[in-house]
């Protein structure tokens, strides 16, 4: 579903990505991990189209980027640490508007669908400013699979909420966003990455440093694992 | 004939969110009318006028007003795009990225010209003059639109620098000064009552220059967006 090759990154002097080097199967559910100024972020803006990469192939679910742009991220959906909502409109305004720009057909009735899966239907007429950062991540989430993607990325999705929020966004992550559907997240937060994710990359110094699943580490040995790949990559 | 459509429909979504959205909050019209109101005020106050004077004067001191203010606007309008991250959320949206541009390079303009109607009239009053003229609100029309098409593809470029407000009047006033220059002519051209074909060619320049800046703002808006 998703292809890269030797992708490099950089901006003006400085290179963030050094020949990268990733792949997911249809369905999987990939966890990048890696330190501050490793490159994750820099990396899910170029799946998502919203950044160029300097050299490299880019192949997600069957287009090139950044050739093929406006198809990729007709089958994207990007869920971010920023709600990406605009406060002065109401739920239902800031999915209609989206519904617009990907010119859904019978919008109504999905806006209607969403709102139900991610538990806001009850405030759907209330303006965004007056939802709690849970609430707005919630929203996030459901303006992200409003148009049914095949490809969620995921950036940092917990910034920002307390315990509370966090188990009821891993909720809504779980059941909605990430159900049938091929994922790369992004986090810091290793607990709850290890509950969701099915393969660990560990992205370190622009490239992947090492990858693994569950049966690789054993259960709850994630912080180990990625501890492990970082003390390698300073020794070398 | 589908893709002219969803062009179209996203055009009309980026136009009637901002549209929405203000008036609802009502912050940014509130801070370029309140300024445009201040400014015509402090003129009327600093120029002691005659009437060929005014005549003379008004078209520059409308421009100045209107320039301004636009760019109170036109810097409020894509940090609000920017501060949570919704430009994102216009980028994702699979559509052709001039159709972002041509929405909000429209509320934009709406937006001008909300304060322009608004302003008229208290000028007309403070100065005693008449600006109800088809031929001035032509020339009022045709200048906005070439600021609003230049302001939105330069105000979608500072603001991705962490000095967007001192960067965009930076950028845009240089850039901007053709407009201005024959906006300025033709406006006075209309309240100085000089003949048609002395303001004609002024009018022409307006509209090629219009043209010009939406065609090249066309063309460059998706690389000034993308990293």
């Amino acid at each position: 579903m998703i292809k890269v090759r030797k992708l490099v990154k950089r901006f003006g002097l400085k290179t963030v990505l050094r020949g990268m080097d990733f792949s997911v199967d249809d369905g999987e559910f990939v966890a990048l991990i890696g330190p501050n100024g490793a490159g994750k972020t820099t990396f899910l803006r170029i799946l998502a189209s919203l950044a160029r990469p300097s050299m490299g192939a880019v192949n997600v679910a069957g287009f090139q980027l950044p050739k093929d742009a406006a198809d990729v991220r007709r089958r994207l959906g990007v869920v971010s640490h920023q709600p990406l909502l605009y406060v002065d409109l109401t739920a239902t305004e800031n999915l209609k508007f989206y519904g617009r720009m990907y010119n859904l057909p019978d919008v109504d009735t999905r806006i209607n669908e969403v709102l139900e899966m991610v538990g806001l239907a009850s405030r759907r007429d209330d303006l965004v400013r007056t939802y709690s950062r849970g609430m707005q991540q919630r929203l996030a989430i459901g303006r992200a699979v409003l148009h049914d993607p095949s490809v969620m990325l995921f950036d940092e999705p917990y910034t920002g909420l307390d315990q509370d929020a966090s188990t009821m966004l891993d909720e809504v992550l779980r059941t909605v966003a990430a159900r049938g559907r091929t994922v790369v997240m992004t986090s810091h937060d290793l607990a709850r990455t290890e509950d969701l994710a099915t393969r660990f990359d560990v992205l370190s110094r622009g490239k992947i440093a090492a990858s693994a699943t569950h049966e690789d580490f054993g259960s709850g040995n994630l912080l180990s694992f990625y501890k492990g790949v970082l003390e390698e990559g300073k020794k070398q | 004939m589908k893709k002219k459509n969803s062009y179209l429909r996203a055009i009309g979504a980026v136009a009637w969110k901002d549209l929405a959205a203000e008036l609802r909050s009502r912050e940014l019209l509130s801070a370029m009318l309140v300024f445009s109101l201040l400014v015509i005020l402090i003129f009327n106050f600093a120029l002691e006028l005659d009437i060929k004077t005014r005549d003379a004067v008004t078209s520059g001191v409308l421009w100045v007003t209107f320039v301004f203010a636009g760019t109170l606007g036109l810097n409020r309008s894509m940090a609000i795009e920017k501060d949570r991250g919704c430009l994102d959320g216009l980028l994702l949206a699979p559509v052709d990225r001039s159709a972002i541009y041509f929405g909000k390079a429209i509320s934009n303009l709406a937006f001008m010209l909300i304060v322009e109607i608004i302003i008229l009239p208290a000028y007309s009053v403070l100065y005693n003059t008449n600006l109800f003229q088809p031929g001035l609100l032509l020339v009022i029309l045709l200048g906005s639109i070439g600021y609003a098409a230049v302001g939105t593809l330069l105000s979608a470029m500072s603001v991705q620098t962490r000095t967007r407000d001192v960067m965009l009047p930076i950028l845009l006033f240089p850039v901007i000064v053709p407009v201005l220059i024959t906006a300025v002519k033709a406006s006075g051209g209309y309240l100085q009552n000089l003949p048609f074909d002395q303001i004609l060619p002024w009018l022409n320049l307006l509209v090629v220059y219009d043209v010009i800046f939406i065609a090249i703002s066309f063309m460059v808006f998706d690389y000034v967006v993308e990293e």
